[in-house]
Order: structure tokens, then C-alpha cells, then sequence
């Protein structure tokens, strides 16, 4: 495998199926196998990969982004701000402008259409950056502040971040769940993305939500069945039918959750699991 | 009519298999809500009919007319989201980019783009197994505001249990700690939190606890794959009693779950008499007397 800049989100169209659990081992695998990787958290709302992770901070990077903010000097409170904003971020009474940067999408509009430049944009915290060394690999995870709604600019800054900072470095990146924003910005730029289901009626419902959203995206796909065993088998004929490739079949296995539920890695015990992890490491380094 | 809500902080812990268990063990006397508009799947589980569709409307995006369009580029410079381009001398917009700011629109001197409001998914009510109803939603591809979604989903919810001799709604709430979660918990009288035993199972509890906290709820918990780690269980236990929050259920790792669900059943349907048939049952029964304590105060 000599995808060195390889980018590759790992998603689906729900939580619990098993991202983290085969981000954080795939990362190691492929690092023991002695490339360069950078895994990635970009579950921003709820980074959960650094429990798993034996790591050491190395660096804190806070994030920002742009709202307005008002200065009262040259204000006529004429309310031009408020009646542009169309989410509600500014309110104008008669005697200040307020301004809730929370709802605030960064458009500029209010700023750049103030007829006396009373909004300047200055910014404001959102989240945070870490950066991590683990034993073999590096690992960065987003981190949105409590209270803060807009996951969406954290992670395209914490892809940006990785983009800027590991040159030459496979790129794993932990989706967030569902199929809206988050999860788009996740994805949009990868290279490939891995979609992770099980073959359950569940499963294939959720599946379907995240095929139809990389349709969309126009992005290349392929899917691993995890916990394979249980459930029937309408996921693989699913997949046959739409031509989805099926990288790796993950068995359902007890001492797995086991491991799981202690947060140690799991392919060193368990050699099915490497196995799979062994399939999907020949499968990425065949990405054209 | 009490409002029970179940949620978890984070995916794949039970939550729609139970959920889907007590409205089945409710029957017409419950009426249940999927929030997770995200992806919802509790449909499969209540053989839901899809009776009533509506569409939800939310959001808007950028059209630009091509007669009217001069070619100026001052919507692309405007733009923040990178949502404009000149694609074959034409400005286009990307609608996946585009937040509806209206800024292109405020900007564009031939009055060339306007603003249209975007179908953001679809509002079902259905008929379940066991007679009672279900209201769900879908979220379109990409879209905002599934909390404005779920907001309509209770909503709805609690305009049918108006004058009618429903008891209990019964709400799976979305994943998460965010803004869809918040609205799934508005006006609950009871929240079940479900978790599981291991390390990102209590990471996440103590998480959504926060927020239950913060709107002083009342709470109730339920362990799932307790076994899987006894350590971790001890440690779950441990907080539930500092936070006063009543252990209601100990539910072992299990596959007759799993079997269940592949057939598309709650466990409480596929096999009533098992283990952990009976403790589902148990916990429902829990429920109930918590709201009525409540009520009581």
C-alpha cells in the first residue's frame, strides 16, 4: 500500500455500529504495518475515539468563528442588522444592538451592509483543536464547546488543521452519526468513504439513508457488515443488487464487546478481527 | 397525560428496542414518537403504515434566474459558504452550500436570485401493531433544523392525545447532546436513560446527565449488557446513587435481542416469557409507578 495522502472517512447512518471501534483500530493496524496515519474525531458533539486511545496531549488549538459584533460610536439604530439577518442572531432595540453569536452563521451580510460599519466581525470561541501522540500514529480530535449548536465550522477547520499539518500521512476520519451536515462536511472531501452496518432490519434501513446521502455527495463508497452473523442477509443482497462493494464481513463476537467495553484494542486478541482489519487495509491500498 | 422520554447520549445502546417495547406492552393506551428524525428506524419495529404524510418546510436556498442574471459575480463575492460559481458563464448555486443568507439576494443589483423555502423532510402518523398510533418524521438529505422537526413531531404528537383517552406518550428521543435532543425532552414528565456497560456507554451517560440536570428532570436509568463489564456496571451503579437517579433495570448481553430485532419484533413480542422479556415488563411496570409518584407530589 503506497497511498500515502490517502483521506478516508469512516461513517454510518447511525451511531453504535462500530466507527470508533474500527477508526481507532484500523489507525493502529496500519500504523504497525508501518505507515504513517493520522486518525481523526470528528464527532465534534461528542469525540468519544480519545477514550480508546492510549495518547498524550501534544498541542491545544482553539477555534473561532466570525460574528459580529456591535460598536455603538457611529450606530444611527437605524436596524438595517436585524432585518437582514435571517437567523435571528441580531436583535435591535431602541436604544443597542444585540447581537447572540450561538445563532450566528458568519454570512458577513449585517457587518458588510451597515451603512456606518458598526458590526465588525471579530471572533469568537467555538471549540477546540487537540492534537495527540500515540505509541505509533497521531490522532486530532475536534471538540465543540458545551452549548455551541454549529458543529459544522469546527469540522471543516479540524479537517483544514490535519490537511495543513500531516503531508504524506493516510488520513482516517471518524464521522459523526446521521446523514445531515456534520456528516456531509465529514465526508465530502475523502478520497473514499467506508460506511459500517450490521445485517439487521436496522441496519439495512440506516444503510439505505447513508447510500442515498453519498449518491448525493457523488462520493466513492464501500460498506463493512459488523457483527456478521447476527440478523439475515438482506444487507449483502442489498449491496449485490446496487453493486456496493462489501469490504470486510465483521463477526459478531462476545469477547469483542468485551474488549469494547474496556476501551482496549481489539485486533492484537482477536484474529478475525485483524483479519478484517487485513481486508481493509488491502481494499484502501487498491483505491484508484 | 405523562410524557415519558427515552434517550441515551449515544447511539446503538437499546434505546429503540425498548421504546418499541413499551409502546408495544402500552398498546392503545400509548401513543409513540420517534425523534430520531435523523434516521429513524422504530417504524421497522411497529410495522408503522405510514397512514398521513405532510411535508415539513424549513430552511431556505438561493435561485438564480439566468434571464435576469447580468453575470456581475456579486453574489460569488458575497458569498461566505462557497455555495455561487461560475459554472459555463453562468452563476449557479450549490444547494448543499447554500445556508440561505439571503446575502447574494440583498447584493445582486438585476434582482436575479430569489429565495425559495426547501421541503426539509416528511411528517407521518401511522397505525402500529397493538392499535395504537405513531408519529415520525424523515429529514431530508442535508437538511437543518432537525430540531425545529422534532419540535413538529411532539407537537403533532400531543395535538392527538388532546381529548382522548391516551395515557402515556412514549418518546424515543434523538442521539446526541445537541439541540435535537433538547427538543426531544421538552415537556417530559419521566426520562429513561439508557446505557450500556462500557467505557464510552458511561462517558456518555454522565454527558446527557448534564443536560437533564440543567432542565431538572426527573430520570430513571437502565443498564444494558450489564455483564459485559461488571467493573464498568459497579461504576454506573455508583454515579446513579450520587445523582439519585433510581436503577430500573439490569439487562444482560443477550442475542435473543438481536434475533428480535431481525425479525423486525420488540423483544417483549418475540418471546414473552423469556428472561428478558420478563425484566422489559418489569421495567415498563417502574415506569409507571415513577410518573404516578410524581403525580402525587
Amino acid at each position: 500500500m503506497k497511498k500515502n495522502n490517502l483521506k478516508i472517512t469512516i461513517a454510518s447512518g447511525k451511531g453504535g455500529t462500530g466507527k470508533t471501534t474500527v477508526s481507532t483500530n484500523l489507525s493502529s493496524y496500519l500504523a504497525s504495518n508501518n505507515h504513517a496515519v493520522v486518525l481523526t474525531d470528528l464527532d465534534v458533539e461528542e469525540p468519544n475515539s480519545a477514550l480508546f486511545i492510549d495518547a498524550k496531549l501534544k498541542e491545544t488549538t482553539i477555534c473561532n468563528k466570525m460574528v459580529p459584533k456591535w460598536e455603538r460610536a457611529d450606530c444611527t439604530l437605524c436596524g438595517k442588522c436585524a432585518k437582514i439577518c435571517n437567523f435571528n442572531a441580531i436583535v435591535a432595540l431602541p436604544s443597542e444592538v444585540l447581537v447572540f453569536p450561538e445563532l450566528c452563521h458568519s454570512c458577513y451580510a449585517c457587518s458588510e451592509l451597515c451603512p456606518t460599519n458598526s458590526l465588525p466581525m471579530n471572533p469568537v470561541r467555538i471549540g477546540e483543536i487537540k492534537t495527540f501522540e500515540a505509541t505509533d500514529f497521531h490522532f486530532v480530535e475536534g471538540r465543540l464547546d458545551l452549548g455551541q449548536e454549529m458543529a459544522v465550522p469546527l469540522i471543516s477547520q479540524t479537517i483544514d488543521y490535519v490537511d495543513e499539518n500531516f503531508k504524506d500521512t493516510i488520513k482516517i476520519y471518524d464521522a459523526p452519526p446521521g446523514t445531515s451536515c456534520p456528516v456531509i462536511e465529514a465526508s465530502r472531501e475523502s478520497d473514499f468513504v467506508i460506511l459500517i452496518t450490521e445485517s439487521t432490519p436496522f441496519g439495512l434501513n440506516d444503510l439505505r439513508l447513508a447510500v442515498e446521502t453519498m449518491r448525493v455527495l457523488k462520493q466513492n463508497f464501500g460498506v463493512i457488515i459488523n457483527r456478521y452473523g447476527i440478523g439475515n442477509n438482506d444487507v449483502e443482497a442489498y449491496c449485490q443488487q446496487e453493486g456496493i462493494p462489501i469490504i470486510t464481513k465483521i463477526k459478531n463476537d462476545k469477547a469483542l464487546a468485551t474488549l469494547y467495553s474496556k476501551g482496549a484494542l481489539i485486533y492484537p486478541k482477536i484474529e478475525h478481527f485483524k483479519n478484517s482489519l487485513d481486508d481493509i487495509a488491502t481494499f484502501i491500498g487498491a483505491i484508484k | 397525560m405523562k410524557e415519558i422520554v427515552v434517550i441515551s447520549g449515544k447511539g446503538g445502546t437499546g434505546k429503540t428496542s425498548l421504546s418499541a417495547s413499551f409502546a408495544y406492552l402500552a398498546g392503545a393506551e400509548s401513543l409513540i414518537c420517534d425523534c430520531d428524525v435523523d434516521a429513524a428506524n422504530m417504524h421497522l419495529l411497529l410495522d408503522a403504515d405510514f397512514d398521513k404524510r405532510e411535508d415539513f418546510m424549513s430552511g431556505e436556498i438561493a435561485k438564480i434566474d439566468a434571464d435576469l442574471c447580468s453575470n456581475c459575480g456579486a453574489c460569488e463575492a458575497a458569498c461566505r459558504f462557497d455555495a455561487i460559481h461560475r459554472i459555463e458563464d453562468q452563476y449557479e448555486v450549490d444547494p448543499i452550500s447554500c445556508e440561505g443568507c439571503w446575502y447574494c439576494s440583498r447584493v445582486c443589483p438585476s434582482h436575479a436570485i430569489t429565495m425559495e423555502t426547501q421541503k426539509a423532510g416528511d411528517l407521518f402518523v401511522s397505525h402500529i401493531k397493538n392499535n395504537a398510533q405513531m408519529v415520525h418524521a424523515k429529514l431530508g438529505f442535508g437538511a437543518e433544523n432537525s430540531g425545529k422537526l422534532v419540535a413538529k413531531v411532539k407537537q403533532t404528537a400531543r395535538n392527538i392525545t388532546k381529548d382522548s383517552a391516551i395515557k402515556y406518550i412514549i418518546t424515543d428521543g434523538s442521539p446526541g447532546i445537541g439541540c435535537p435532543v433538547i427538543s426531544s425532552l421538552s415537556g417530559a414528565d419521566l426520562v429513561v436513560l439508557v446505557t450500556e456497560a462500557t467505557i464510552s456507554g458511561i462517558h456518555d451517560l454522565k454527558r446527557v446527565h448534564k443536560l437533564i440536570k440543567t432542565f431538572n428532570l426527573q430520570a430513571v436509568c437502565i443498564i444494558n449488557k450489564y455483564d459485559l463489564n461488571l467493573e464498568m456496571t459497579q461504576e454506573i451503579e455508583a454515579f446513579l446513587h450520587d445523582e439519585d437517579i433510581k436503577l430500573i433495570a439490569k439487562l444482560p448481553y443477550d442475542e435473543t435481542f438481536t434475533k428480535a430485532l431481525s425479525l423486525a419484533q420488540p423483544i417483549v413480542e418475540y418471546d414473552k416469557d423469556c428472561a428478558l422479556s420478563h425484566l422489559v415488563k418489569q421495567a415498563w411496570e417502574t415506569i409507571k409507578e415513577n410518573i404516578l409518584i410524581k403525580k402525587g407530589i
